[in-house]
């Protein structure tokens, strides 16, 4: 059986996985931003915080992504077999470039513009939504992209922890040493990140300011 | 306020970082409706006595009085919006408009939109921009020289009872320089606000002041009208005399000898 052949055969299994996998990667996504755009919002001003937090955010990321699943599983309440476990470990992942990127992003706002803000009587939220989010959005978006981009690849292996998305094609075909079917996880997860990577670039272009 | 009372009154004002005087014992004061000027060499603490008085910077002894109150008895975001503030580079939100730009503080402030437009115009055309032709561009669509126009206009713009300003013009071409000095000079005169602003450049002080104040190494050294402060003999007031001396006799601006 060609590859070809194999996708159109199987092309509504492929579409499924393609959403599961979407779906993964958009809540793993929404949750680390979640998490971590406010946190970078709160360490503006505390610089030793902020240290703190990016090393504990790049301790997360350094753990191999298999291992860390392993960690969750024996875990309650997170833990166990499935998407639920898979999310959290890929809203670990998401969490440092998303970090990282809302600290610098909110921190290299020009000193100059901060002053006169400051000096014009903006409050310290004034100045937060009002000079630092717009002038740093696509410093911020950049990060959403690059957390984006690794979600993706990680998600392939969480199908290893039965957690569905397009690395069940994979890892199948890898058992079964057929190409065709690794083929038709793997080319839907690259072109996945191609996407995002170019859709979230032509956003964060939009946003730039100056 | 009463009248004559001073608007803003330093007493034995100093500040201080990590035990390093930045100001030593300063005692000014300055009526409604002066043009002073603040006349020293970089690091003199000029800017930190600027920043005493809009409370970005609380003394670290002694007080400064600001409409007889002194600032820590203010609210920081209500003295500010009262005292308007222009820095070299004009400090412009460059994600703005210019007329965004002088909007800001009257709609923080909470004015009707239909009053904000019509004083955006007003301050626009005052600092001699034309609204319609520049209003609707951002900052980096001017020239220098336009921006800090629209810097001057948004400070003006909620009407402050003060403005300070930082080497507004220091980051000029001499040309520019002149033309927004002397066309400062006549706004000044015709608005009749207390104004401080801060220079190295004893040329300017002299076009501008109506009184000048010398500091050095964070204390006032000399404190005249501009008419009399060159005759001072202060060896400061001197060495400043002498720059001006050096300058080339063009009757415009003299290089200011680049500015930071």
């Amino acid at each position: 059986m060609t590859p070809t052949s194999f996708f159109i055969e199987h092309r509504h299994e492929i579409l499924a996985a393609t959403l599961e996998h979407l779906a993964m990667v958009t809540v793993a996504i929404l949750g680390a931003t979640l998490i971590a755009v406010p946190l970078g919002m709160a360490l503006i001003e505390r610089k030793r915080t902020r240290a703190a937090a990016l090393a504990a955010a790049n301790v997360l990321q350094t753990i191999p992504s298999l291992a860390l699943f392993g960690f969750l599983i024996p875990l309650p309440w997170i833990g166990g077999i499935g998407p639920r476990t898979a999310i959290v470990a890929l809203v670990f992942y998401a969490l440092l470039p998303i970090l990282r990127n809302t600290c610098v992003g909110l921190a290299g706002v020009d000193a100059s513009v901060l002053e006169a803000a400051e000096a014009m009587g903006l409050t310290k939220g004034q100045i937060l939504w009002r000079v630092r989010v717009p002038l740093s959005f696509s410093v911020l978006l950049a990060g959403i992209r690059t957390a984006t981009v690794i979600t993706i690849g990680v998600a392939t292996i969480a199908a290893a922890i039965g957690a569905g998305g397009l690395g069940t094609f994979i890892f199948r075909g890898v058992a079964m040493v057929n190409d065709a079917v690794i083929l038709a996880g793997a080319v839907p997860a690259a072109l996945l990140a191609v996407v995002a990577d170019l859709g979230l670039g032509w956003f964060e272009r939009r946003w730039k300011v100056a | 306020m009463p009248t004559g009372a001073p608007m803003i009154e330093f007493r034995a004002a100093s500040y201080g970082r990590n035990g390093r005087p930045i100001l030593s014992g300063v005692s000014l004061e300055v009526p409604e409706g002066e043009l002073l000027v603040l006349l020293g060499r970089s690091g003199a603490g000029k800017t930190t006595l600027l920043r005493l008085v809009n409370r970005m910077l609380l003394p670290t002894a002694g007080e400064v009085r600001v409409r007889g109150r002194a600032t820590p008895q203010w609210d920081p975001i209500r003295l500010r919006r009262d005292i308007g503030y222009v820095i070299q580079e004009g400090g412009l939100f460059p994600h703005y408009t210019a007329a965004e730009n002088v909007a800001l503080v009257p709609t923080l402030e909470g004015w009707d939109p239909g009053r904000v437009a019509r004083r955006v115009d007003e301050m626009l055309r005052l600092v001699g921009l034309d609204p319609a032709e520049l209003g609707g561009r951002r900052p980096r669509e001017l020239s220098g020289g336009q921006r800090q126009r629209v810097g001057v206009a948004r400070a003006m713009a909620a009407d402050p009872a003060i403005l300070l300003m930082d080497e507004p013009f220091g980051a000029l071409d001499p040309v520019t320089r002149a033309e927004l000095q002397k066309e400062f000079a006549a706004l000044a005169r015709k608005l009749g606000k207390t104004i401080v602003f801060v220079t190295h450049d004893v040329h300017e002080g002299l076009l501008l002041g109506s009184r000048i104040v010398l500091m050095a190494a964070g204390r006032v050294v000399a404190d005249a009208p501009a008419s009399q402060f060159l005759r001072i003999a202060h060896p400061e007031v001197q060495a400043f005399a002498a720059a001006l001396d050096s300058a080339p006799p063009t009757g415009g601006a003299p290089h200011a000898g680049g500015g930071p």
